[in-house]
């Protein structure tokens, strides 16, 4: 089984769009293993391919389908909106275009929910708004996240994915790095749990932020996770890179984490983390 | 000038480096190395030193006088050993109770195989959760390029001095414009876009103070940002940690823009 394929033909790895089940002859051509499978089959195995093991990107939606309790989330800091600080060529109007679209409202999406029945905070970043770029809103929901979570004795689960910080909100953007870094410290002092599940991709400054500094680190496999570009890095350095280079596994060598978790167990693993932790248990009427 | 213009004269090879700034600055200085983790990162340097009667731990970004230096110190690009000797001073500062006074000029963190390997992410974030944390004030100085989060990684202060020509960015203003417009060259544009300058930080409330450049008379600015960083000290070290801290914090929670509805 090759997990190490997140790193090629990233232009095929699109994030799924969530909503409805697709048709039931609709098939999905894996870009690893090439098996051309009923999407609705791959669905059921949580966007993995069943074949090879490939994780397909997932939209903020569609991880919570697979993360959460049916009916147990409730989504947080809904109010907040994106604006253009630096009023900056090009932003408004992509911003307008990403609104009709309706991929997602921004690059997070933030509130409680339980996880087989545990209680947690989440956040889940959206690699389908602006490649999951930290501007703004994107650091300011979180931090509210954590600050929320210390108030309401949480833990969180934070799902990254991300391009780095969002350079049409220059160096507000850049600030949000250290506001969020804050804040984690804040309900780290205050005992609480943070488990980061790195998805693909997760680099720049996200990487050199808060997807670094849960007390767990978790990977999906083959996820890319670096701070600089790889392409930047060998055109820098005019060197070829090794092909895993940034890759989860490469990671977990490296001793930057704690495991790599398939989507298919992720589920059960946060959820023995988090009883591990103390973490409450409520039942509610969706589970 | 224009923001382009400003963001030459911060890398202009003949501008005062951070160990000038040091020597000009403190007095009986003991260089310190190492993080005690892998090695010593030359483009970190850091110590104890004396201003204004007070013992303070200095670090800066260093860059390199001349090529020999420039190539020992990678050119002012910290690898993750150098964030993690910053952190361990600044650790060291904190359990002497003394304020950490540091330079900030670089065009960003290195960039290699070498530093992904080490973690340079992981330094990075460290360095700004610690130092949110840090109990013993920190002024950080912009005195060139402050280039994105390996500037960062020692600018969690409690107040940023930024001199009249250095910029501060989120990417350099080259690299935003060939990902935006496949172009390089519109960099000057992309640095009006991107709003970099000392200026433009003080109105974003990222730094509090722009510090005139007279680099003619290197010896009399530093006279002057030597009154500048004590009378802030001062002020800062009658704060208890709790207050210390939490206006730390504040600092830079308030920092972004978005709409909110109610």
């Amino acid at each position: 089984m090759n997990r190490m394929i997140g790193l090629f033909k990233r232009s095929e790895n699109k994030p799924e769009a969530g909503g409805m089940m697709p048709a039931a002859e609709e098939r999905l051509k894996c870009p690893v293993c090439k098996s051309r499978l009923r999407k609705i089959d791959i669905k059921h195995n949580k966007m993995v391919c069943p074949e090879c093991g490939y994780h397909y990107r997932l939209n903020a939606r569609s991880r919570l389908k697979v993360i959460c309790d049916k009916d147990s989330f409730q989504e947080l800091f809904t109010n907040i909106s994106t604006s253009d600080p630096l009023i900056f060529p090009g932003y408004r109007k992509k911003l307008e275009e990403l609104s009709e679209k309706k991929v997602a409202h921004e690059g997070v999406l933030c509130g409680t929910g339980t996880i087989n029945g545990y209680e947690t905070a989440l956040f889940i970043m959206d690699p389908s708004f602006m490649m999951g770029s930290m501007g703004s809103v994107v650091g300011e929901k979180i931090s509210r996240l954590f600050e929320y979570a210390i108030a309401h004795h949480l833990p969180v689960v934070g799902f990254t994915a991300s391009g780095g910080a969002r350079m049409q909100e220059g160096i507000l953007s850049l600030m949000q790095m250290a506001k969020v870094s804050g804040s984690v410290g804040k309900h780290s002092q205050a005992g609480g749990l943070y488990i980061t599940v790195l998805t693909d991709p997760t680099t720049g400054g996200v990487t050199a932020s808060y997807a670094m500094l849960g007390d767990i680190l978790i990977a999906e496999p083959g996820t890319l996770i670096g701070f600089a570009g790889k392409r930047v890095i060998e055109q820098t350095t005019g060197k070829k890179l090794p092909e895993d280079f940034q890759s989860a596994e490469f990671l977990l060598k490296h001793g930057f984490l704690d495991a790599i978790v398939p989507r298919t167990e992720l589920k059960e693993t946060l959820a023995r983390l988090l009883r591990q932790h103390g973490a409450k248990e409520v039942h509610h009427a969706g589970l | 000038m224009q923001a382009y213009d400003r963001l030459k004269a911060a890398r202009a090879q003949d501008r005062p480096t951070s160990r000038a700034y040091i020597e000009a600055l403190f007095h009986e200085r003991t260089e310190l190395h190492g993080d005690r983790r892998f090695g010593d990162d030359a483009a970190i340097i850091g110590g104890i030193g004396e201003l204004g009667g007070r013992t303070v731990t200095f670090i800066g970004i260093e860059r390199g006088r001349d090529l020999k230096e420039r190539i020992a110190c990678h050119f002012g690009s910290p690898m993750p050993e150098g964030y993690r000797k910053a952190l361990r001073l600044m650790k060291q500062a904190e359990k002497f109770k003394r304020p950490v006074v540091c330079f900030v000029d670089t065009s960003g963190a290195y960039c290699g195989e070498d530093a992904e390997e080490r973690g340079q992410g992981l330094a990075i974030a460290e360095n700004l959760m610690e130092m949110m944390g840090l109990a013993t004030p920190i002024i950080t100085v912009v005195i060139g390029e402050g280039g994105s989060g390996g500037a960062l990684g020692l600018s969690v202060a409690d107040r940023l001095f930024m001199l009249e020509n250095a910029v501060f960015s989120v990417i350099s203003p080259e690299g935003c414009a060939s990902i935006l417009w496949k172009d390089a060259k519109k960099a000057p544009d992309a640095a009006e876009c991107l709003h970099i300058t000392a200026y433009d930080m003080k109105q974003f409330g990222v730094a509090e103070q722009v510090i005139p450049e007279e680099f003619e008379n290197f010896h009399k600015m530093c006279v002057k940002m030597e009154a500048q960083l004590v009378e802030e000290i001062n002020v800062l070290c009658r704060k208890n940690t709790a207050q210390l801290l939490e206006e730390r914090y504040q600092r830079f929670r308030r920092l972004g823009d978005w709409n909110e509805s109610y």
